[in-house]
């Protein structure tokens, strides 16, 4: 490695062993990744397949597979819809504060506690779910069934313990929250400091600044906050189980006892009593759930190409 | 990311059936203390070697923690294993020969019947129904302390056609109980379990007219509360005012447990009864000689038995291939049938022990426990 050792006219640059190996195990790893992914993808399929081809009568509770399927993807997206309405507007919120109006020592501060809350394990979102919050909600589910309940997602009947959509999407909200202001908080305190000054500079108060310099620059890097928080709320599983009464189908009635499971949870749930066909059926909602990831995460990296084009980074 | 949240969901689904297998069906978390510590009985036994490994249902959990630890003392050179891996799974490792015995919530049907024998080496099979507990039919309703259910009525409230609690059927059954204009909210269990299983068993032959689904372990009507293992029913029925549910007997706590119509009389579940029931009920028949398989007497109109009651299986060979493993199984199924056992699986599971007549019976079958010749 020194440069004595090197030739003194080297005809063509000498591929040294260390970068050889370095080399060869970073694009190793690449590999490994993809192969990883396909064989992930190749064993969900290869199981799945059974379910996919058997007659309705056979499959658990003697309906199609899309029968069974169906209301599960729909319960999946709903709840991490609900979450992504939920959460991300506050996230963003908490991240300005964090970034731009908060006294430094309590930003600092504030950064950490945030950082802390995406670490607690999701079965303890669960408990809280179940033991606190869906509890402390049941009355306002009357409420709203009593008062509002010509809107359809607030038809009732009000459920009694609590367990219902609204509560767990509101769960996944909490659960999420950290991921999506810690990622925008990143974003927004790289906001080029040229731009801000310039836009206080002209005369804009501090809301204008924040509407014109950072939002824009920090769009793409919000949208990929929420994507990954989507993420999280499509495949969270225990929290989901533990507070979600899924016993119904397709219903966009949010505050019953009648709530589609998502996939996640509804594995958990069947899965250990589960012999033969049933297992096949249950990987199957996890292939489903797999394509369902993918996709968002393609619209999410279209989303954020598109908008890069617009974004104040440039 | 796509691939950090495969892979998250497939370690956070593990840990949940690792933490189900656990808590599901549910019986009791307290534990015995080593209950039925049996010095005195194995004083004598002959001391055994060697490894008994069984798999299946989650509902004998607590009961085989106890066992284990009863079989422990009497044999401590036998190194046992049991994994709660569900009814489903422990029969289909036992019957692929990864196990020396399944626990089951369910009898073997024909078809694994025939395989099961196939495993045994063409020998005959042994089905036990070692553990018994109640199911009890809890609710939550301010200012009723007591509430009688017919068959009907229950299969009513689950299916969701009684749908307040002053309804005529439920006020038929309780004459002169002031019942509130309170909506009912039934709760199920979300997972698929041996409870549910029993229970639509009993409702579609208890009450065929109301109940018209086939028993299943996974809840097979849309609508209801559904709510994760028998503390997440417990735990949903107490949150909720006017809720009912069902779960393992020993479970019940503070709720008000329904007495439910047997013949023209309630009877209140008890441990008695409910061994009482099975003991009553009919053999599966054209088994073999030792296959002590049984049909639950559903519909009896016995006063002294209660039908809403979970059976579990202890499933193995007649035959075994070695001699350490045959007696290993034959001293377990011993002990677990055995007094003490049943006693130590009531304390620790709160399950019913089950009676003199059926551990005679199910002693024939151990005694003929034997290595293949």
């Amino acid at each position: 490695m020194t440069l004595t050792s090197a030739p003194p006219t080297p005809p063509r640059p000498k591929r040294r062993v260390g970068d050889r190996i370095f080399a060869g195990s970073a694009s190793g790893s690449g590999i490994l990744i993809l192969l990883v992914l396909a064989g992930v993808a190749i064993f969900l399929i290869g199981e799945a397949w059974p379910a996919i081809t058997a007659a309705a009568a056979d499959l658990p509770g003697g309906q199609t597979l899309t029968a069974y399927i169906g209301p599960l993807v729909f319960g999946t997206l709903i709840a991490a819809v609900i979450a992504l309405l939920v959460a991300t507007p506050l996230a963003v919120a908490i991240a300005l504060y964090i970034t731009y109006y908060a006294p430094r020592r309590l930003a600092t501060a504030m950064g950490y506690v945030i950082d802390l809350l995406a670490a607690i394990p999701s079965v303890v979102y669960g408990f809280w779910g179940i033991a606190a919050l869906a509890p402390a909600l049941v009355p306002l589910y009357g409420w709203l069934a009593e008062n509002l309940g010509f809107i359809p997602l607030f038809a009732g009947p009000a459920s009694a313990t609590g367990r219902t959509m609204l509560t767990i999407g509101l769960v996944l909200a909490v659960m999420i929250l950290p991921i999506i202001s810690a990622i925008s908080r990143e974003v927004f305190s790289q906001a080029p400091a040229l731009h801000r000054e310039a836009a206080l500079a002209l005369g804009a108060t501090r809301w204008e600044m924040i509407r014109m310099a950072v939002l824009p620059y920090g769009k793409s890097g919000v949208i990929g906050g929420a994507m990954l928080g989507l993420g999280r709320a499509l495949g969270e599983t225990m929290a989901v189980a533990i507070v979600l009464s899924g016993s119904g189908g397709i219903t966009f009635n949010l505050i019953s006892s009648s709530n589609p499971s998502t996939i996640a949870a509804n594995i958990a749930l069947q899965f250990p009593e589960s012999t033969g066909l049933a297992v096949n059926t249950l990987i199957a909602s996890g292939l489903a759930l797999f394509a369902i990831t993918m996709a968002v995460n393609m619209l999410a990296r279209w989303i954020v190409n598109r908008r890069a084009d617009f974004s104040g980074a440039n | 990311m796509k691939l950090s949240t495969t892979t998250r969901a497939a370690a956070l689904s593990t840990g949940l059936a690792a933490t189900l297998a656990l808590a599901a069906c549910g019986a009791a978390n307290e534990t015995s203390g080593g209950s039925g510590a049996a010095g005195s009985a194995g004083a004598g036994a002959e001391q055994l070697s060697g490894d008994l490994v069984g798999a299946g249902a989650s509902s004998q959990q607590a009961a085989m923690q106890a066992w284990q630890a009863g079989f422990n003392s009497q044999q401590p050179g036998v190194s046992f294993s049991y994994d709660p891996v569900g009814s489903g799974g422990g029969r289909e490792q036992f019957i692929a020969g990864g196990t020396d015995f399944a626990g089951s919530d369910a009898a073997l049907d024909d078809e694994e019947l025939a395989a099961a024998q196939e495993r045994c080496g063409g020998g005959e099979v042994f089905e036990l129904a070692n553990y018994v507990s109640g199911i009890a039919v809890v609710y939550n309703l301010e200012g009723v302390d007591e509430l009688n259910l017919a068959p009907a009525t229950v299969a009513g409230i689950f299916a969701g056609q009684i749908t307040t609690w002053n309804d005529p059927a439920i006020a038929a059954d309780n004459p002169g109980v002031t019942l509130p204009d309170l909506a009912v909210t039934p709760v199920h269990r979300a997972d698929d379990s041996g409870t549910t299983t029993n229970f639509t068993d009993y409702l579609s032959q208890a009450a065929p007219e109301v109940w018209t689904s086939e028993p299943d372990g996974e809840w097979p009507l849309p609508g209801g509360e559904a709510a994760n293992g028998t503390s997440g029913v417990i735990s949903a029925v107490q949150a909720g005012n006017g809720a009912i549910g069902y779960a393992d007997e020993s479970q019940a706590g503070a709720l008000g447990v329904a007495k439910i119509g047997v013949g023209s009389e309630f009877v209140a579940p008890s441990p008695e009864a409910a061994a009482a029931v099975v003991a009553n009920s009919e053999r599966v028949a054209g088994r073999g000689e030792y296959d002590f398989a049984v049909e639950v007497n559903r519909t009896t109109t016995s006063a002294d038995e209660y039908p809403i009651v979970l059976v579990s299986y202890h499933i193995g060979c007649v035959e075994y291939d070695d001699q350490a493993k045959a007696d290993a199984v034959k001293a377990f199924m011993g002990y677990v049938v055995s007094e003490e056992g049943q006693t130590a699986a009531a304390d620790a599971a709160g399950s019913s022990p089950i009676t003199a007549d059926a551990r005679e019976q199910a002693q024939t079958a151990i005694d003929a426990i034997t290595v293949a010749s």
